[in-house]
């Protein structure tokens, strides 16, 4: 076994925390909220790729991974969407403006945008799943000369738990983008359509031989998506799933998020779906 | 590099030396009935005349009969205690008026050297140094410590029964990684040590302990302790066949066979001189200040995935089949190698007598069994 030597002077700690300030708070259903912040120890903007993820640190309660939501061209905010389910969770969600809290990051893999420019795009997220593939969407758009056919594909529970419900809205007025939506119950004033987002993809049209899809949402929902893909005749290793496991150290060193031979904090959070797909229908893996 | 023939009494001037020269000198000592590793400050310290018995389960030490210092094989603890301590703080959070401030813990200043080292143990750091240091992120405290430390390894010249280096090409010969090597030899009135180096600080510090040059015959001494040890060793591991062996057969009934045996706790994973696995504790006191702090921690906890408010793992089962498959399996995907060394340690303190060697070799001939049918 050779083993390199060991340098000692360009190692500094890469779970190192810096202070943010939340600079503007949202609510955008009845559990969840969409943060903007700040760099606030005046040094360089945490800039990262679509699909990575922050570990958020709230004083005395606690820390949790998020994905980040915001525009990866625009890094001087940081942007999370965070659903409360949890005692850190519900800690962040009730923050005020002018709040510190600590992030360190960014960590993981990203989704292949660049790696897909030229390509048909499929997005399908379901539920707190959107916010994940948002910067991806915003790299898109930015860039939507260099994509084929673009669709956006998004299911929730019901419409009041739909995100981003304005800037869907503007997506969907846009010629440029197929973008489907559904809920698993309507209520009185729903029009759209009701289910799950599987038989949507029937609705898009896109070349199967050369497109890239990303998903983000509950691991059944990716799964059956990934399958459906695949019998339209994509090939799977064009299919990126969003991962999630428990992370505790971000950085491959703690072992809680591992899934067979991989550790979701740095192999993941984005994954092609090749490489997961015999585990994702493993129990307990 | 150099070697020397040392006697029993040149020899006890080693560790005093190593500390003259700033090292806090860890070796073996005994305590509270086993053999562990720890602080030493003179030869006296050293579990001079004792050796240790394994089984699945089981240990106990004995009297030799002779003045051996290192005629026992491992104990329940590891080097990897103080290269990867058991809690390390990571950050201190202060919450001043002006928000939050982060301090990065420093690095610590010792350095040690590790005293009978076996070969096992210095394939166990190799194996950490590319979880802690080469792979996408390194750890400070591990690589500092690491690069300051000094390796003084030992031959193995008795095999404990629960050892199979041998079948995972671990040892029981140190061909690397130290910087200073001892062959024991121990033989009727006969008492020294073949004393070789691996580095400029092992050499160094060989100029300094006084002995006879080393002859054939000394060479021919060592070369026999060392087959003698590999021989004598009854327990093996299929080292090439584990990865496709478990990971084919991820769902085989074996899982539930062990877990009805398994305890979940944790005592592999503990003893274990290659797993990594931590978790992360902020210790939040009254006056606004947090000390952040990483724990062992292990796959066998409920805990240790939960999830959404419930473990992913919540079965024995499938936590068994965690540890297994990436000892065995997965580590060599992450890593380029196998987790495991073949030391012993999870067979000899398994309370429920679990041997991994046994439950791979049960795994084969099942596999081989439902082919041939």
């Amino acid at each position: 076994m050779v083993v390199a030597p060991l340098i000692t002077d360009t190692v500094t700690e890469p779970m190192m925390l810096r202070p943010f300030e939340v600079t503007a708070v949202t609510q955008e259903t009845h559990d969840t909220w969409t943060l903007d912040l700040k760099v606030a120890d005046g040094g360089d903007d945490l800039r990262f790729r679509p699909g990575q993820f922050t570990m958020m640190y709230v004083f005395g309660v606690g820390e949790v991974p998020i994905s980040i939501a915001g525009n990866p061209s625009h890094p001087e905010t940081l942007v999370h969407t965070v659903r409360a389910v949890g005692a850190v969770t519900n800690a962040i969600c009730a923050l005020r403006p002018g709040t510190v809290i600590g992030i360190r990051g960014p960590y993981g893999s990203s989704w292949p945008v660049v790696a897909a420019t030229g390509r048909d795009i499929i997005i399908v997220a379901g539920g707190i799943g959107l916010a994940p593939v948002r910067p991806a969407i915003y790299h898109v758009l930015e860039h939507r000369e260099s994509y084929g056919s673009v669709s956006i594909v998004y299911g929730s529970r019901t419409p009041s738990d739909l995100l981003y419900i304005d800037e869907i809205h503007d997506w969907k007025s846009r010629f440029d983008l197929n973008v489907q939506i559904t809920v698993d119950r309507g209520d009185g004033t729903w029009m759209g359509d009701v289910g799950v987002v599987t038989p949507l993809l029937n609705r898009l049209s896109f070349d199967a031989n050369h497109a890239a899809a990303i998903l983000c949402g509950p691991e059944i929902m990716m799964r059956v998506i990934a399958k459906e893909l695949a019998r339209r005749g994509m090939p799977t290793a064009d299919v990126s799933v969003s991962l999630e496991r428990n992370v505790k150290c971000g950085v491959g060193f703690c072992g809680h998020c591992q899934i067979g031979a991989s550790f979701i904090c740095k192999d993941g959070p984005v994954v092609a779906y090749d490489d997961v797909a015999d585990r994702l229908g493993m129990e307990e893996l | 590099m150099a070697s020397k023939v040392v006697g029993v009494r040149e020899f006890d001037s080693l560790i005093p030396l190593l500390r003259d020269r700033g090292y806090d000198v860890i070796g073996p000592t005994v305590d509270e009935g086993t053999i562990v590793l720890d602080h030493v400050a003179t030869s006296a310290d050293l579990p001079i005349g004792w050796t240790d018995h394994h089984d699945k389960g089981t240990y106990s030490l004995d009297k030799r009969a002779d003045e051996a210092y290192f005629g026992y094989a491992v104990g329940p603890r590891t080097f990897k205690r103080w290269l990867y301590p058991p809690r390390q703080t990571i950050l201190t959070i202060e919450h001043a008026e002006t928000g939050l401030v982060f301090k990065p813990e420093p690095t610590a200043d010792e350095r040690y050297a590790f005293v009978g080292v076996r070969a096992c143990e210095i394939a166990a750091m190799e194996i950490q140094d590319r979880v802690f240091a080469h792979d996408a992120f390194a750890d400070p405290h591990y690589v500092e410590r690491r690069a300051r430390s000094l390796i003084v390894g030992v031959n193995c010249a008795v095999a404990g029964e629960t050892c199979f280096c041998d079948s995972m090409g671990t040892g029981p010969e140190c061909t690397a990684g130290y910087d200073l090597v001892i062959t024991e030899v121990v033989s009727g009135e006969r008492h020294e040590f073949i004393v070789e180096s691996g580095t400029d600080e092992g050499e160094t510090i060989l100029t300094e302990l006084d002995g006879r040059p080393t002859t054939p015959a000394d060479r021919k001494e060592v070369r026999t302790i060392i087959e003698d040890t590999a021989a004598s060793m009854t327990r093996t591991m299929p080292k090439d066949e584990t990865y496709s062996l478990l990971t084919e057969n991820l769902e085989h009934p074996i899982w539930d066979s062990i877990a009805e045996r398994c305890l979940n706790c944790t005592n592999c994973t503990l003893v274990c001189p290659t797993c990594f696995c931590s978790t992360m504790e902020d210790m939040t006191d009254l006056d606004g200040r947090a000390v952040r702090k990483r724990r062992w921690d292990s796959c066998f906890n409920r805990e240790f995935t939960f999830l959404h408010g419930h473990a992913v793992r919540f079965t024995t089962k499938s936590r068994y089949r965690q540890w297994m498959t990436h000892k065995l399996a997965y580590w060599y995907d992450q890593f380029g190698t196998s987790g495991c060394v073949g030391c012993g340690r999870c067979i000899t303190w398994c309370p429920a007598k679990i041997d991994i060697t046994e439950e791979i070799a049960h795994l084969a001939e099942q596999t081989r069994e439902e082919v041939a049918t």
